[in-house]
């Protein structure tokens, strides 16, 4: 086992170049995957659109924008989703967020945000409707049968029929099921409310010390992937942990957190991908502690088992009377 | 000089004019297949790219419909990878004025206008309905009546949200009441290139108001002469000339090596397009009703369409014939009249190729249409996905370059310059 790595990005940047570069270093140093900040009413570009623009120009490194579950359309999110699966041959991922400021809904038209429940609630929903969205094409739907003149077997396309106190979708996708069948959905956890509520496959979390990160992976089922926030070079104080030393200082922390705690790796929060890459990844590596991954879809570089799709007819796991 | 041609490559839909049991037919969701196409029509110097949108797979009796391409991608997203691997091409796509908000969609395309420096394009559509509603928060809420008030106040908003530079704005109209921080810069265009597709007298005036270019569907060249003269003829009351908005029909085209070839090839893909299954499937949608019981190689129904608009046999596609009676009449007539079986007398009288011949003819004939006032350029629908442009890159393209009709270099380095709306 080794440790895992990405970095978290946070520019405002409406140059492509800026991000190509940025996005490059990670491919190139073999970082599992980035993710993209996003919010309604930064200044910034919409991330899944950053995170596609880059996706034709790397090879491996996943693709994890923010987008808000709180005043968009899970139709949307689920098919844009799935066609950023499609770009980038399976390295997507989905960073949900939820939004509580009323100036965000005011950009929308929206009424006043809801309680934090009642958004977590619906975020939930949210990614109930995607990830039913994504699994609404079985994977051999496309049959382009001549003889019968039938393109797709309809049988293996379902209506998912949500039904819930902010929205109901009926389906299927317009978009056959992505290559990775369900991209990986993170979320960004302070506390229990987060990591027991969202159905995620990976939970950034912000652990003062290795001893309180133990304390968080203690906390949340083993299935899940933990990755520690830390903010590296940063002075403004946040919610994660600040690092601020040598490469090699910081290739100590994360030894001794990733020891003492069992996260699975560490999502750095970093001005320019330079900052890691050109000390942190090479000490890390000559230290035997990370590794590039070989694998080619961003659930395989994680560890994620397969997904298998809920709808797709399992005549070996129907229960015997 | 004459008029210069404007050339654009449509990525095969979800209708029966892409032929996918055709061997040569390639994926219609793999990257590869958009970056193949992309990679076309930008080394035929063509002005832009252009995607349709999904919001609901079609149905028809009532059950997905299953004999024509079924599935695509999100747009936005394939047209910002696009990006990434070409440089010169326009990137334009539909996306729907009523199941997207304005500050996220503006937001969105000023964002694929920086990404690609300077190459967007949106295409303007409203759909009214409930159908495509139940995969949506708001549901089925636009009245038809209010389609062109809502795309009309759509397009004046975004306007307004990429005149902001970033800053503050607050909005309100019959449509929208929003107010803040736009946060995108102006992008490289100014004004992401709006198209427009409707084709009514409200159509016609929201593209003479607001649009770019329109998407037209006007074929027959007298047809379109009468169409360009009207949809221009209303630019002057808004203090726009004729020049500032380019009409561009979505055509199809066959080369041979002769005309004859052509012809028997135009034949030959039309019977791939209306496969007996397919030929049922086409008629109902006039006759409004469940036909399955007919067999495609016998003669047309004798009983009358169905006249109910509310609850039509297909959904997920716009109505497309307003007199059903006499449609079917004319059909009737067509099939006695020559002794044609239903999948004989669908071939005829659907989707048949605009244009046919050797490429000295259509290249010909494609200026013709240009510079008589028919159209001001093409939108190309090809058959065949992903490669279905290329005989009309590799012959076409030259030929029209030759006439003085067509650029041998990009001009512009944004798509709004090489249209010559700068």
């Amino acid at each position: 086992m080794t440790v895992q790595l990405a970095v978290a990005l946070n520019g405002d940047s409406f140059d492509a170049g800026h991000w190509i570069r940025q996005v490059r270093l990670a491919d190139e140093a073999g970082l599992d995957f980035v993710t993209f900040e996003d919010r309604f009413g930064r200044h910034g570009p919409d991330a899944v659109q950053v995170a596609a623009r880059v996706a034709p120009l790397t090879r491996h490194v996943g693709l994890v924008p923010v987008a808000t579950t709180t005043h968009t359309e899970p139709f949307h999110l689920s098919t844009a989703l799935a066609t950023l699966d499609w770009v980038s041959r399976g390295r997507a991922g989905w960073q949900v967020r939820i939004s509580t400021d009323p100036a965000e809904a005011a950009l929308l038209g929206r009424r006043r945000p809801l309680p934090v429940e009642d958004l977590l609630a619906e975020a939930g929903d949210a990614i109930e409707v995607v990830r039913r969205l994504w699994d609404s094409w079985e994977d051999d739907a496309i049959i382009k049968d001549v003889a019968t003149g039938r393109y797709i077997d309809r049988d293996r396309l379902h209506y998912i029929d949500f039904a819930g106190a902010h929205f109901s979708v009926k389906g299927p996708s317009i978009v056959p099921r992505p290559p990775q069948g369900q991209p990986v959905v993170a979320a960004l956890a302070h506390g229990p409310q987060v990591w027991d509520a969202l159905d995620a496959d990976v939970f950034f979390v912000t652990p003062a010390d290795a001893d309180d990160a133990a304390r968080i992976v203690g906390r949340i089922v083993p299935e899940k992937k933990i990755f520690a926030d830390l903010t590296v070079g940063g002075h403004v104080p946040g919610d994660a942990a600040t690092f601020n030393g040598t490469p090699g200082q910081l290739a100590d922390l994360i030894q001794s957190w990733w020891t003492v705690s069992g996260v699975d790796g560490f999502r750095l929060r970093v001005g320019d991908v330079a900052d890691i890459t050109e000390g942190l990844v090479p000490e890390l590596r000559r230290r035997g502690l990370f590794q590039p991954s070989a694998h080619t879809t961003l659930r395989e570089r994680l560890g994620l088992p397969v997904a298998v799709n809920r709808y797709a007819a399992r005549p070996e796991e129907i229960p015997v009377a | 000089m004459p008029k210069q041609i404007i050339l654009a490559a449509h990525f095969p839909g979800v209708n029966n004019t892409t032929v996918w049991s055709d061997p040569r037919a390639g994926s219609q969701i793999d990257f590869d297949s958009f970056e193949y196409l992309a990679r076309t029509a930008e080394r035929g110097l063509f002005d832009f790219f252009f995607l349709a949108e999904g919001l609901r797979l079609r149905e028809q009796r009532g059950l997905i419909h299953d004999l024509d391409v079924v599935g695509r991608p999100d747009t936005i997203t394939v047209l910002t990878a696009l990006a990434a691997v070409t440089e010169h091409l326009g990137l334009a796509g539909t996306l729907n004025a009523t199941y997207h908000e304005p500050y996220e969609l503006a937001r969105q395309l000023a964002t694929l206008d920086h990404l690609s420096g300077g190459r967007a394009a949106w295409n303007v559509v409203t759909s009214p309905g409930a159908f495509f509603g139940e995969n949506f928060r708001r549901g089925g809420f636009l009245d038809h009546a209010d389609r062109y008030v809502r795309a009309g106040e759509f397009i004046e908003t975004a306007r307004k949200l990429w005149d902001s530079d970033g800053g503050d704005f607050a909005i309100r109209n019959s449509q929208f009441d929003i107010e803040g921080r736009f946060g995108a810069p102006r992008s490289p265009q100014g004004h992401p290139i709006i198209l427009q597709a409707g084709d009514s007298d409200g159509g016609r005036e929201l593209a003479a108001k607001h649009s770019d270019a329109i998407f037209s569907r006007h074929h027959q060249i007298d047809d379109a002469r009468r169409f360009y003269r009207d949809v221009k003829d209303r630019l002057a009351k808004y203090g726009r000339t004729e020049d500032s908005l380019k009409i561009i029909p979505g055509v199809s085209y066959v080369l041979g090596d002769s005309d004859a070839d052509a012809q028997e090839k135009a034949h030959h893909i039309r019977r791939q397009q209306v496969s007996p299954q397919t030929a049922i499937l086409l008629l109902e949608q006039l006759w409004n009703t469940d036909l399955s019981g007919y067999d495609a190689e016998g003669p047309l129904p004798d009983i009358d369409p169905v006249l109910d608009e509310d609850d039509t046999i297909i959904k997920g596609r716009a109505g497309m014939y307003p007199d059903r009676l006499k449609t079917a009449a004319e059909w009737r007539a067509r099939a006695e009249a020559k002794n044609l079986s239903i999948r004989e007398l669908v071939i005829e009288v659907t989707g048949r190729q605009n244009f046919i011949g050797t490429a000295a003819r259509v290249a010909e004939q494609l200026d013709e249409y240009v510079q008589t006032d028919a159209c001001d350029g093409f939108i190309l629908v090809s058959h065949l996905t992903p490669a279905g442009l290329d005989d009309f890159v590799d012959q076409v393209v030259p030929l029209l370059q030759e006439r003085g009709v067509f650029r041998t270099a990009y001009s512009g380095t944004t798509l709004r310059e090489n249209l010559g709306l700068a």
